[in-house]
């Protein structure tokens, strides 16, 4: 590459200093006499049909409500209203519930570590029932859905920060049986 | 005043007292105080105890604990044995107070150990007043002299410490006390929370449950039997009782919803407790040997941390029903109160400052409440006045929460978290908020509660 470049640069030099001459006869630039490098040749299979790269997720397993509904939803600070993009995640938890109505969940509700126990366990209990009334408003059977808080006792994550905070207010939507394995 | 000119005054007023024959000469005896205006430690000397039998070392660690004990008040100054003149001490003679005033000694300990036939050890003791150059009776007697298994030294050692700090400051004791806590072990994400207890001192730690089920906020019936807690056995948040002596745990009654932050009421004849159900969290009373509950408060906002006055007629608790939690009071038969803001009201609040307020605790001698107080990114305990007034912060801290006080209502003991990450230590503080002092635990640990003063 670098000697490419020195002999592309030699050659602009040139044809710039010989402007004010008569053209130069054009020659071929000489011969590159470096080793070549061999080449290798490589077989490469085609595959007739195409690989799939996702393993797949079995509808109505743990992990198709993990990643394609959404299992939390965060509060705001000493807040459990739902705003709207909860809702939405509510929304395709009813609607995934609807499919599969041998599954039942537990809510369980958060609070971060900016509390005392006691308060937070009741701010926790709040917040998992806001969940559990918006799924019920949506028609899924409150048989189906138990809550539970655990206050501040179970941080999803272990910082002291206000992200951290943040995720860690929130209601988590837990299948305990009924599940596609 | 210097401490010298302390001694003199009070030595003049004990002469002008008995000269106007107004009280008996006893109330001019080495007095302690205990009030926030007393920076200056009281110089008190406890050398080693005499020892007859064998068991010196025995005798050495309970002297040592007795020293332990009243030092950690932050009221005594322990005088250093190297530095004592006196060295031929007997319990059955009076010491020589000129030796003990030069190295400015107020109060000397004088005790001796035996070992008795029957396998028992015995402590007997005395306590001198050496400006005063008299014996200091302890309720009435010339001495005190106790006995026990050689097993149960730390006790003797206990009571001994609680005769002298009660003869010196004319407090109540609470060294022979216990501290029932949650030890807390690993990563923050999934920590395990046990029940530990251990003696007032930290000395014999135990656990009493296993850590299979998260367990939070422990309390003690009147009695120091019980325990009273949160549990989530069976993935089930709800309050039990627990029997120190069996090991027995039993679940609280059949409430549908969680049940948590149980306190015995002071009878201990029932435990109040709050249920949270749909959403709404209220304070319930459940008198234990009719297991029959009854609901104290009734209101929309979350009503929990319920903590009784010690003549059981008053409720002080947690409520966000201001928008904020705050502290309120009401009675416990729900008649209207006279509310310190005005008006009159079922429940009348008493905290009016910034910031968030929570676990209420009422002293055993009525007169304060103790609280968490939350504001500006910091958390406080605190006292304030059953009228609202008065609100002293004692500590402050990176998360500084659950405050419970000591039997005689002096010192506080809660726990905190230093920094950000920091994990739960406990602490206990005086009232005056300068006796600040870290408790030493095994484990991290939260949530500590004082036991009565056992039998």
């Amino acid at each position: 590459m670098h000697t490419f470049l020195k002999v592309t640069a030699a050659a602009a030099l040139l044809t710039a200093g010989a402007c004010a001459s008569p053209p130069a006869p054009v020659e071929e630039p000489p011969p590159f006499l470096e080793k070549a490098e061999p080449v290798v040749e490589e077989i490469v299979e085609v595959v007739e049909t195409p690989q799939v790269i996702e393993p797949s997720i079995t509808p109505g397993s743990l992990e198709d409500f993990r990643v394609n509904v959404g299992e939390r939803v965060y509060f705001d600070l000493d807040q459990y209203r739902l705003d709207t993009e909860d809702q939405d995640i509510l929304k395709r938890q009813a609607a995934w519930l609807a499919s599969y109505p041998d599954i039942r969940i537990l809510v369980a509700g958060n609070a971060d570590e900016r509390g005392t126990r006691e308060y937070n366990l009741a701010l926790g209990e709040r917040r998992a029932n806001a969940v559990k009334e918006y799924l019920v408003s949506l028609g899924v059977s409150a048989s189906r859905v138990d809550t539970v808080s655990y206050g501040k006792e179970r941080p999803v994550v272990a910082g002291s920060d206000d992200q951290s905070w943040a995720l860690n207010r929130n209601g988590w939507t837990q299948i305990v049986s009924g599940a596609t394995s | 005043m210097t401490h010298r000119a302390m001694l003199y005054l009070r030595r003049f007023l004990a002469a002008a007292v008995i000269a106007l024959g107004l009280v008996a000469p006893a109330s001019a005896q080495l007095r302690v105080r205990v009030d926030e205006g007393n920076f200056q430690p009281t110089p008190i000397a406890i050398p080693d105890f005499q020892v007859t039998g064998a068991n010196a070392d025995l005798a050495r660690q309970i002297a040592e604990v007795v020293r332990a004990d009243l030092a950690s008040t932050g009221l005594f100054d322990l005088q250093n044995p190297a530095s004592f003149i006196q060295r031929d001490l007997s319990i059955n003679a009076e010491p020589r107070f000129a030796d003990w005033k030069i190295i400015r000694t107020e109060g000397l300990v004088v005790g001796t150990f035996e070992e008795l036939p029957d396998g028992k050890v015995a402590v007997s003791f005395r306590l001198w007043d050496v400006y005063g150059g008299e014996l200091m009776r302890i309720n009435g007697e010339p001495g005190r002299r106790l006995t026990t298994t050689p097993e149960n030294w730390r006790r003797i050692a206990h009571k001994i410490a609680d005769s002298i700090y009660t003869r010196l400051t004319g407090e109540d004791p609470y060294f022979d006390t216990r501290i029932v806590y949650i030890a807390e072990t690993g990563p923050k994400t999934e920590r395990v929370k046990r029940l530990a207890i251990m003696d007032s001192d930290g000395a014999n730690q135990q656990y009493l449950t296993s850590g299979r089920s998260t367990v939070l906020t422990p309390r003690f019936s009147p009695s120091a039997q019980e325990i009273t807690y949160m549990s989530y056995e069976g993935g089930k948040p709800r309050v039990y009782l627990f029997n120190i002596e069996t090991g027995r745990q039993e679940l609280l009654g059949n409430f549908p919803g969680m049940t948590f932050s149980p306190r015995f009421a002071r009878d201990g004849q029932s435990v109040l407790l709050s249920q949270a159900q749909r959403g709404n969290t209220d304070i319930y009373i459940m008198n234990l040997r009719t297991r029959e509950s009854d609901r104290l408060t009734d209101h929309p906002s979350i009503d929990t941390s319920p903590s009784m006055s010690p003549d059981g007629k008053s409720v002080v608790f947690n409520s966000d029903r201001g928008g904020t939690p705050q502290l309120y009071i009401m009675n416990t038969d729900r008649s209207k109160r006279t509310c310190p803001g005005g008006g009159s009201d079922v429940a009348c609040r008493i905290t009016f400052g910034k910031g968030r307020y929570s676990t209420p605790v009422w002293s055993p001698r009525g007169d304060l409440i103790a609280f968490t107080k939350q504001e500006g990114g910091r958390f406080y305990v605190g006292v304030i006045g059953i009228d609202g007034k008065g609100e002293r912060l004692l500590t402050e801290a990176y998360l500084d929460e659950g405050p419970d006080w000591s039997p005689n209502g002096r010192v506080i003991v809660y726990f905190r978290e230093a920094r950000p990450g920091a994990s739960p230590q406990l602490w206990s503080v005086d009232l005056s908020g300068r006796n600040e002092r870290r408790m030493v635990t095994q484990t991290d640990a939260s949530d500590p509660a004082w036991s009565p003063l056992l039998q």
